[in-house]
């Protein structure tokens, strides 16, 4: 019974563990996909941010100095990106994959040039870490908290603040918007900040708390399952919360099961369980679990008429 | 229209504006050559000798050239569409999946004329088929193809990792690769083919996969301009409203425009698995899809175009692995920078140096 129950604990505590960056980033998502910037640089700009945060943490010795570069650093992708879609009215999608390229290069160029370590920092020691608060074992760092009360955060500004409503008054209408007054640009600009804000904490997390170090390539797809959390959600931040703890729960099922026989089923295949994230949005795409509901003017850029 | 967007004249358009966004993207990787402690102009002397100074050095750069060719196709046909298609990755890989079949199930009965074409084909069918699930969730579901296809990229991965260690692995074998392919399913290496007429060249990965991707330019082109089918492909790239009106099947057109998308990726796998691998194995697409967006982009949708940026992507694949060798502080990943640098500014700011080119032609124009 004992037995049992440590491993429901230390499953749970394994899918928080897992969940938190991709919280942070789908609530960042969130913000900026309302507003009809559609995100799909949310993986380079966390990439980005996680090789900041260990670079500087390592350099300066402090944790908390990582955390600025990397918000810094998600903000910089950020204002690339609104530079490229809100200014320029270029192809958001094309904007977001450069970004997610250009991270996935410069953070292995410059990480090769600086540390010599084939891409790599130097490990982290703990005084550089972000360290766990309460529970040693959870790893209950001061970020996996900021995820939690990032969800009814954003809820508040969506749906209960002035510039929430705006914000998805502008992802829906923008001409609405527009003739009511208000900046287009300006509304657009402020989400894209927001979502480069909680990319960066994201990658933060990644590097300085979950991991002592930045490693290449090292968030594996996590910020196109934080976009697929999103839709999953249906662009609403708990259902979306949700499908960021289903997929933890998924993630740290297909590290336990790994070679396990199941019962009747014979040994469930590690690559099944790790693709299911991206198979059940598929199937909720396609429609088979209910419509998708997506901002109107998401994707389209706002041309101001003279 | 707002007042940024008048027209320049021809040769500005085609010509000038290009060349404009890639030299800014230049620019910023001199820059960063410069701000890691090397001479930008030493690392670009050093990596057009790596890629052109020698017939092997040309030889890879051609050989980088052809599946950059392929994938730059891919993305271009679903482009003109007005499909983004991201997932070239996942349908080479999965073509290189058909590729293998075929020849693990037929090369050991079948004569090279027959397996070599079999195989060409398999790779396309597979590919075809890895596209036609996205299209089809696009064309009835109304799924975003752009999330659609990047899922299937994980999904084309995962099933692979678990095909090549549970299913398809050598017996007997350590690392994850099928059983080699017998020489009768080898696509001829160019230097085996160049010594046939009489010509030395040193040995490469380059095989007569380019002649391959050069038909395949050419099918292209006929295809999208000078086809009814084609025609009505652009249209609805164009205006699907239009398209609708003029009698096109927008679903079939769809699922069309994807299929061949997915097809000409699968050529990936000829190059790689027919011509130098000579077996399947993992991550032989890793990067190709990717890059295919920065060639077509760069090469403006146009089968020209793309052949000219498939070889200065070739060339910086091949230079770039030489400059490393030269100065290890900079690494094979600088790429990669200069593909999304290539990406950001022939695609999402491809309009960003038009006011200037308008102030400088505009009005005589």
């Amino acid at each position: 019974m004992e037995e049992t129950l440590t491993l429901v604990v230390a499953t749970l505590a394994a899918t928080l563990r897992v969940a938190t960056p991709l919280v942070l980033c789908a609530m960042g998502g969130l913000f900026s996909e309302k507003s009809g910037i559609i995100d799909v640089g949310l993986e380079g700009k966390m990439l980005m941010a996680a090789f900041f945060a260990a670079a500087t943490a390592s350099l300066t010795g402090s944790a908390w100095a990582g955390v600025g570069a990397a918000i810094l650093a998600a903000e910089v992708l950020a204002l690339l990106h609104g530079f490229a879609c809100v200014t320029h009215r270029g192809n958001q999608v094309v904007s977001g994959i450069a970004i997610n390229i250009l991270a996935m290069g410069l953070t292995v160029v410059l990480g090769a040039a600086w540390f010599g370590r084939g891409g790599q920092t130097p490990p982290l020691a703990a005084a550089e870490r972000l360290n766990p608060i309460f529970f040693p074992v959870a790893g209950d760092n001061v970020l996996v908290y900021v995820a939690l009360l990032s969800v009814p955060f954003a809820w508040w500004v969506i749906e209960r603040t002035r510039f929430g409503l705006r914000l998805r008054a502008v992802g829906e209408v923008p001409l609405a918007v527009d003739a009511a007054g208000i900046s287009v640009s300006g509304l657009r600009y402020r989400a894209v900040l927001i979502c480069g804000l909680f990319a960066g904490l994201a990658g933060a997390y990644l590097s300085i708390a979950q991991n002592a170090g930045f490693s290449r390539d090292m968030t594996a797809g996590q910020g196109f399952i934080a976009l697929a959390a999103i839709i999953f959600g249906r662009w609403r931040p708990m259902p979306a919360f949700g499908a960021c703890l289903a997929f933890g729960l998924l993630d740290s099922i297909a590290i336990r099961l790994q070679g396990v026989k199941l019962p009747g089923v014979g040994e469930v295949p590690v690559q099944l369980i790790q693709a299911m994230p991206y198979l059940l949005t598929l199937f909720l795409l396609a429609g088979f679990i209910g419509r998708t509901v997506a901002p109107k003017a998401a994707g389209v850029p706002y041309e101001k008429e003279h | 229209m707002s007042a940024s967007r008048r027209p320049l004249p021809g040769w500005v358009e085609i010509g000038l504006l290009p060349l404009a966004n890639i030299a800014m993207a230049f620019l910023l990787v001199g820059l960063i050559v410069a701000v890691i402690g090397v001479d930008p102009f030493h690392a670009l002397k050093l990596l057009v000798l790596g890629a052109l100074g020698s017939s092997e050095s040309i030889g890879y750069t051609l050989y980088y050239a052809t599946n950059f060719i392929f994938t730059g196709l891919a993305v271009a046909v679903a482009f003109h569409a007005g499909l983004f298609n991201i997932g070239g990755e996942g349908q080479a890989y999965i073509g290189g999946l058909g590729c293998g079949l075929a020849v693990l199930a037929l090369d050991r009965y079948l004569p090279t004329l027959l397996v070599i074409p079999l195989a060409i084909l398999a790779s396309a069918a597979f590919g075809a088929a890895w596209a036609a699930i996205p299209a089809w969730m696009q064309a009835w579901r109304g799924s975003h193809i752009v999330i659609t296809t990047i899922m299937f990229n994980f999904v084309a991965s995962a099933l692979m990792v678990y095909l090549m260690v549970n299913v398809l692995i050598a017996p007997g074998s350590m690392t994850p690769q099928s059983r080699g392919f017998t020489a009768s399913a080898a696509v001829p290496s160019m230097q085996a083919a160049l010594q046939w007429i009489g010509i030395a060249v040193a040995p490469s990965a380059l095989n007569l996969s380019l002649l391959l991707a050069l038909v395949a330019c050419v099918g292209v082109w006929i295809f999208l301009w000078h086809t009814p089918w084609g025609y009505s492909l652009r249209t609805m790239g164009h205006n699907p409203e239009a398209a609708l009106y003029a009698g096109t099947n927008l679903k079939r057109m769809t699922m069309l425009a994807m299929c061949l998308s997915g097809a000409l990726a699968g050529g990936v796998a000829v190059n790689e698995l027919l011509g130098v691998h000579h077996r399947l194995v993992l991550d032989f697409a890793a990067g190709y899809g990717f890059t295919g967006i920065a060639v077509a982009l760069m090469g403006r949708g146009h089968p020209l175009g793309i052949v000219l940026a498939a070889l200065l992507f070739g060339a910086l694949q091949q230079g770039g692995a030489e400059l490393n060798f030269e100065i290890p502080k900079i690494t094979r990943e600088m790429v990669v920078v200069i593909q999304g640098l290539v990406i950001l500014f022939s695609g999402a700011l491809v309009h960003l140096p038009r006011p200037w080119l308008q102030a400088l032609f505009a009005r005589k124009g």
